[in-house]
């Protein structure tokens, strides 16, 4: 392998690895504070882009992609008010039921909405032959706007986890919710708050590969499989993790190709994703006894 | 305890006959098998929507002979499993005269059998050469085969002075059979293939697809074979790259929101199609340029999106089936024989002429070289 393809293949790895990065973010959010898997977590990222791609038509970019999180964190919050926050109690296998559930459900409205056909948003710089020279490879602008928001995210979620009380609100829940109803936290609010959260996330990361990966109604699906497989790789819970482990599993992708067929490249991700689960549950950068303590 | 067989087997019969519903004088059924969701949808639902548009049209007009059409639509979602239980409803409960579709080949061959057996015409919209080769007595389809479009491609490779290329295909039943054909017929025109690679139909981005094949300087063209969004994609990446090689896709490209997806990057793609994108631009004396425009003009005005081939292969599905009814009523067997009667019949595809040999009716004319240039398809005049 020469050292330009090397650089080729490496900067092709990262790009993949973020996009999956941030789909693993949304993952984690919902997860910190309730102890479950949202499986809808690849269809917010859908709606985020479809959202923005139909605001497009009266509103300039920015404020189109503004709104597209606004209204997915709207449509995050509505279905945790709906469908979960009455529950007593529920067990963890019931949620992840009701999230596979609503992630059909918002799926075939999608289709209903939108129909089948593919859209996308146009390129935030340039257009789709735009390229930045970086010493032997050429990379797309979009892909740092890219790895710029998904920095932007991990950053501001990391001081709002830890420096404003919501945010340390929100871990107590997830440490031990009675406890935190005890001290007079409303975890029921707090729930709601992780749901619209990681659906803004999530229509931001829809908004921002958008260009590169188009939006369809079912192109969440693929890309919550590799988000749940990051996040597990990462550590539950843990967001820097889930970005280690993004770059990682995208690298790792990008490199096959060169030894294995391309069909086979989820392949490659999905037996990682085995691999982890029989060896290291909680994931490369998790620590075990963490979760023991956890329910899930 | 044989009694009480007897019973319910009475019982289940009555039931039956309730369930059927009384079939109106003057009506014929007509089925359809479109995958109007699922990953070809872009295939199914325009067909759904022409197939309805010109049965609409056909009832507004009397219907044929006096007798209405009714449509009966069932998406399959592209799905072979869903295909083959719609297909055995519609001959064995909703006893329709003829079906339409499916959309892809995958589905057709399964159901090929189905329709065979029933002795139910079937007019698929799959592309892919094995659905009318062997031919099967009832099973017609109208868009043109797979092979034309690789001895399209290579013709104009070797006019190009191509010798030399790269197959990149999708994990698709179409992605299969195009790769297959390129690979058998690359020697008739003294090509050869230095890398083929399949990928999946999902595939969100192929640059590192693009980087491999970018490092073997001997490739002189790629080739792209697929029906999914990644013909954009590769387009993108490969530009992306700073990669000049020219980019030939398959028919699969037919459909303008490929081009707007792929913007700046569609420029200069190469392909096959039908006349049907290029309409405008064809000579008066093109048979088929009168039925194009107007097909056009429908689809657009009814509903507000480009028409695309695909929309034409239901479109011809229904036109000669029409045709086929006119001339043979109410009766399989004699719409069966009508079918493969007709010739030259001008459809959207090219102009059909079956006959028994023959279950596609369609010769390699039928395609014509487009590029894209500005946004828009045109006809391509070579380098």
């Amino acid at each position: 392998m020469t050292a330009d393809l090397f650089f080729q293949y490496l900067f092709a790895g990262i790009t993949y690895g973020i996009m999956y990065a941030i789909v693993a973010i949304g993952f984690n959010i919902i997860y910190n504070t309730t102890g479950i898997i949202n499986f809808a977590q690849g269809e917010f990222v859908m709606l985020g882009g479809m959202i923005a791609i139909s605001l497009l038509h009266v509103m300039p970019l920015p404020l189109a992609i503004t709104g597209a999180v606004v209204l997915t964190m709207l449509v995050g919050a509505l279905i945790e008010i709906l469908f979960i926050r009455w529950l007593d109690n529920p067990s963890v296998l019931r949620m992840i039921i009701i999230t596979i559930g609503l992630s059909i459900l918002i799926r075939e409205a999608a289709l209903h909405i939108w129909g089948e056909s593919i859209r996308s948003l146009p390129y935030f710089n340039g257009n789709e032959i735009t390229t930045v020279t970086l010493g032997p490879v050429r990379v797309s602008p979009q892909v740092f706007w890219v790895i710029g928001v998904c920095g932007v995210i991990v950053l501001l979620l990391s001081l709002f986890f830890r420096m404003t009380p919501l945010g340390r609100e929100m871990r107590a829940c997830a440490a031990n919710r009675r406890a935190a109803v005890l001290c007079g936290i409303n975890a029921r609010n707090m729930v709601t708050f992780s749901f619209m959260l990681s659906a803004g996330i999530g229509a931001l990361a829809g908004c921002v590969m958008s260009p590169i990966t188009y939006t369809q109604y079912d192109s969440g699906t693929p890309l919550a499989i590799k988000g749940f497989t990051v996040a597990i790789l990462g550590g539950l819970g843990n967001s820097m993790g889930a970005v280690a482990a993004g770059i990682l599993l995208g690298i790792i992708e990008a490199y096959s190709i060169s030894f294995v067929p391309l069909a086979f490249q989820d392949a490659i991700s999905i037996t990682i994703l085995l691999v982890i689960l029989f060896v290291r549950p909680h994931g490369l950068f998790g620590s075990g006894e963490t979760a023991r303590l956890k329910e899930f | 305890m044989k009694k009480q067989l007897n019973n319910i087997f009475l019982a289940v019969a009555a039931l039956c006959l309730l369930a059927a519903p009384a079939v109106q004088a003057g009506t014929i059924k007509v089925g359809a098998i479109f995958a109007v969701t699922g990953p070809a949808s872009f295939l199914g639902g325009p067909e759904a929507r022409t197939a309805r548009m010109v049965v609409d049209e056909i009832n507004k007009k009397g219907g044929i002979n006096g007798d209405k059409i009714e449509l009966i639509v069932k998406d399959s979602g592209g799905s072979p499993e869903k295909a083959i239980s719609f297909a055995k409803q519609l001959i064995e409960e909703d006893k329709v005269l003829a079906i339409i579709g499916p959309s892809t080949s995958g589905e057709s061959m399964k159901i090929k059998k189905i329709a065979e057996q029933g002795r139910t015409p079937l007019i698929s919209c799959g592309a892919a050469e094995v659905i009318v080769n062997p031919v099967a007595r009832y099973v017609f389809k109208t868009p043109q085969k797979d092979s034309f479009a690789v001895r399209k491609i290579y013709g104009e490779m070797q006019k190009m002075g191509i010798r030399k290329i790269a197959v990149v295909a999708g994990n698709t039943g179409f992605g299969k059979a195009g790769k297959g054909q390129l690979i058998k017929i690359a020697p008739e025109y003294g090509i050869e293939i230095v890398a083929a690679e399949t990928y999946d139909k999902k595939a969100t981005d192929l640059s590192a697809l693009v980087a491999k094949l970018m490092a073997n300087k001997d490739i002189q063209a790629v080739v792209n074979w697929s029906i999914v969004p990644a013909q954009a994609i590769i387009a993108k990446n490969m530009r992306q790259a700073g990669w000049k090689v020219p980019l030939f896709q398959s028919h699969g490209f037919g459909n303008i929101k490929y081009v707007q997806a792929a913007g700046a990057a569609a420029e200069g793609i190469i392909f096959p199609a039908g006349r049907l994108l290029v309409a405008e631009s064809l000579p008066d004396t093109d048979p088929q340029k009168k039925l194009l425009l107007k097909y056009k003009k429908d689809y657009e005005s009814h509903y507000h999106e480009a028409a695309s081939t695909f929309g034409g292969h239901a479109y011809d599905a229904m036109t000669i089936l029409a045709a086929a009814i006119e001339k043979g009523g109410n009766d399989r067997d004699k719409v069966r024989d009508a079918i493969e009667n007709l010739k030259n019949f001008p459809g959207t595809g090219g102009v059909f002429s079956f006959s028994p040999e023959d279950h596609n009716g369609l010769d390699i004319s039928s395609f014509v070289m487009l590029t894209v240039k500005n946004g828009k398809f045109a006809l391509y005049q070579g380098k």
